[in-house]
């Protein structure tokens, strides 16, 4: 029977500061816990996964009680099904790949399949050494899911590789998370693989929620500076062609003329400019458009433009004054076509 | 030619003077060895009584030791209890301590009026000193530090990690012990098990003083060397060259076999 996961996480950190984190993943949701190094993210997996016993709060999965304190109820990690992809794999070093993968397979369960499954059949017989990143992170996922476990826990699963395989194995951790009926939970620093991957984010900083929604609501509306930064890139889904990029109605035009395909667009806040008349020379991205929001973050704003291409626009509390920037009015914006990146979607 | 590219000379000199210490000995005696006699020596009986016995007490401490001495290890690596420093330190002690000494020790605890010799022959007839039992836990005594400081090393340095992830994967602590735990530091269990057979290979002082020196059931090769370099060279010789061919032998197989990491 596949459920939820609920949890509420009070533990003290060595480090000054108290991890407090409320959580709830609906069985086939994805939840992205999204944050910098040292907010508690890692913390919060061993948690999850039983490796280190809560000071407070309670952990439940369905109606079984993993963790809680007040009650002294302790399920050890052995018996927690919990499906777990480590930071940097630890995948065991003496053990081969289909040895790792076999390590906890549920009985009846064959872990060939999954070494199949996961496309590891030619490198079956390595050892972790011998693998290349993509490869190591695939048998980390192959083992993970091979105990058939109930819940499946992903700690910045695609942080070790380089950029061309990061996009690459993606799109396979997308599949296998979306095959898989559980909750999910998936640890990152990166925006655009919380956004990419989840239902819904949490956001965590100092060992705290500082919001949390889904991925339209923290681009949107951000509440603290850093999810301002992070989550202030504009994302979208487009065809690429010839040098341009279809979304929906609208093209923009890239640097890149070779590029061909589904493609995800970022441009970064910073890099549109806002103008009060059609500006005069090169920019080849360069439309009319409406204000719908001005959002003072300090000595910086941070503003978004609707229709034809809705974006968010950052841009300095002076500039805002000085061009009298507010809620409906009219702006033209333009974008470099070098300041949009491309990345195969 | 880089100037960087010739080591300094009187580096060299000094190595080769480190290296002279280990060398000239060795030379010196297959100098001396008696090559025409030597088949006749060896197939005497004090040289064969003295290699069986060799074989099995440095044997035997390798086995006890790992039976034993893996475990301690794991208690000293991973578990917090009071008075684990002295522990420690008890355990480490014959490293530093003349053999003599442990051997007399271990006569005031085992002999027939020990603490626990004397209880032990009380209720079973049993004397542990001068027996090949005896030898075997002198032996023991002297060359088990060496495994266990080996291992208590590796098993602090592992990532404990590794030990979490495999629990998440449904191992009981025993599986994760005998599946992760034990094969992850196994290249220094086999390192410190190979220092351990080779320390009790070469014991003297513990095994002479608590065991004797008795032909056939307590005389040990370098007893017998000893005993023999008084009485016939010839045999101190045969001795020495059958010591030093089973350490090398050793040394060099299970370098390749064992020392060998993943």
């Amino acid at each position: 029977m596949v459920t939820g996961l609920d949890a509420r996480i009070v533990l003290g950190h060595g480090n000054g500061f108290t991890l407090d984190v409320t959580m709830a993943i609906p069985p086939g949701r994805t939840v992205a816990l999204l944050g910098p190094n040292g907010a508690g993210k890692s913390t919060t997996v061993a948690v999850l996964a039983g490796l280190l016993p809560l000071d407070e709060g309670r952990v439940t999965l369905g109606d079984r009680v993993l963790d809680d304190p007040s009650t002294g109820v302790f399920v050890p990690p052995e018996s927690r099904r919990m499906g777990v992809v480590f930071q940097n794999y630890l995948l065991f070093p003496h053990m081969t790949v289909a040895q790792n993968v076999a390590f906890g397979a549920d009985q009846g369960e064959h872990a060939g399949d999954w070494v199949e499954r996961l496309g590891l059949a030619k490198v079956a017989h390595r050892k972790p050494r011998e693998l290349s990143g993509g490869q190591a992170q695939r048998v980390a996922l192959a083992r993970a899911l091979a105990t058939r476990p109930d819940v499946l826990l992903l700690d910045e699963p695609l942080a070790a590789l380089d950029v061309t395989t990061r996009t690459r194995l993606r799109r396979t951790l997308s599949e296998h998370l979306d095959a898989f009926d559980g909750p999910r939970l998936l640890i990152t620093h990166d925006p655009s693989e919380a956004f990419l991957l989840a239902d819904e984010i949490f956001v965590i900083e100092h060992g705290s929620i500082t919001q949390h929604g889904t991925a339209e609501d923290i681009r949107l509306r951000p509440r603290t500076p850093y999810v301002a930064d992070l989550a202030g890139s504009n994302l979208f889904n487009g065809i690429a062609e010839k040098g341009t990029v279809g979304i929906g109605p609208h093209t923009i035009h890239i640097a890149d003329t070779t590029i061909a395909g589904p493609v995800l667009a970022t441009i970064h806040p910073r890099a549109v400019s806002l103008h009060l008349r059609q500006p005069e020379g090169s920019p080849r991205n360069a439309w009319e458009t409406t204000i719908d929001l001005v959002e003072s973050l300090g000595d910086r704003a941070r503003l978004n433009v609707g229709e034809p291409l809705p974006l968010t626009v950052e841009v300095t509390s002076d500039a805002v004054r000085s061009l009298g920037l507010a809620p409906g009015s009219n702006v033209w914006v333009s974008i470099k076509a070098t300041e949009i990146g491309i990345e195969e979607g | 030619m880089s100037r960087r590219s010739r080591p300094p000379r009187l580096l060299i000199v000094l190595a080769v003077l480190g290296a002279a210490i280990f060398a000239v000995p060795l030379l010196g005696l297959l100098a001396r060895t008696p090559w025409r006699d030597l088949p006749s020596l060896l197939s005497s009986d004090i040289v064969i009584d003295a290699l069986k016995l060799s074989l099995i007490s440095s044997l035997g401490a390798t086995v006890i030791s790992a039976v034993v001495g893996v475990p301690l290890a794991w208690l000293l690596a991973r578990v917090e209890f009071p008075g684990r420093r002295l522990v420690r330190g008890m355990v480490l002690l014959p490293l530093v301590l003349p053999p003599v000494v442990g051997g007399a020790a271990l006569l005031f605890a085992l002999g027939r009026r020990g603490l626990v010799g004397e209880p032990l022959y009380k209720a079973t007839g049993l004397v542990v000193p001068f027996s090949v039992w005896g030898v075997i836990l002198a032996v023991t005594f002297v060359s088990m530090p060496f495994l266990v400081i080996t291992v208590e090393g590796a098993l602090r340095n592992l990532d404990a990690r590794f030990e979490g992830a495999a629990a998440t994967l449904g191992a009981t602590r025993w599986t994760v012990l005998r599946k992760v735990t034990l094969p992850m530091v196994m290249p220094s269990i086999s390192s410190g098990l190979v220092l351990t057979w080779a320390r009790a290979l070469g014991e003297f002082g513990a095994t002479i003083t608590f065991a004797g020196n008795l032909q056939g059931r307590t005389q040990t090769l370098p007893l017998a060397v000893f005993v023999a370099l008084e009485s016939n060279r010839g045999t101190a010789i045969a001795l020495s060259l059958v010591m030093v061919a089973v350490s090398l032998t050793v040394l060099v197989v299970l370098r390749e076999r064992w020392w060998k990491t993943w």
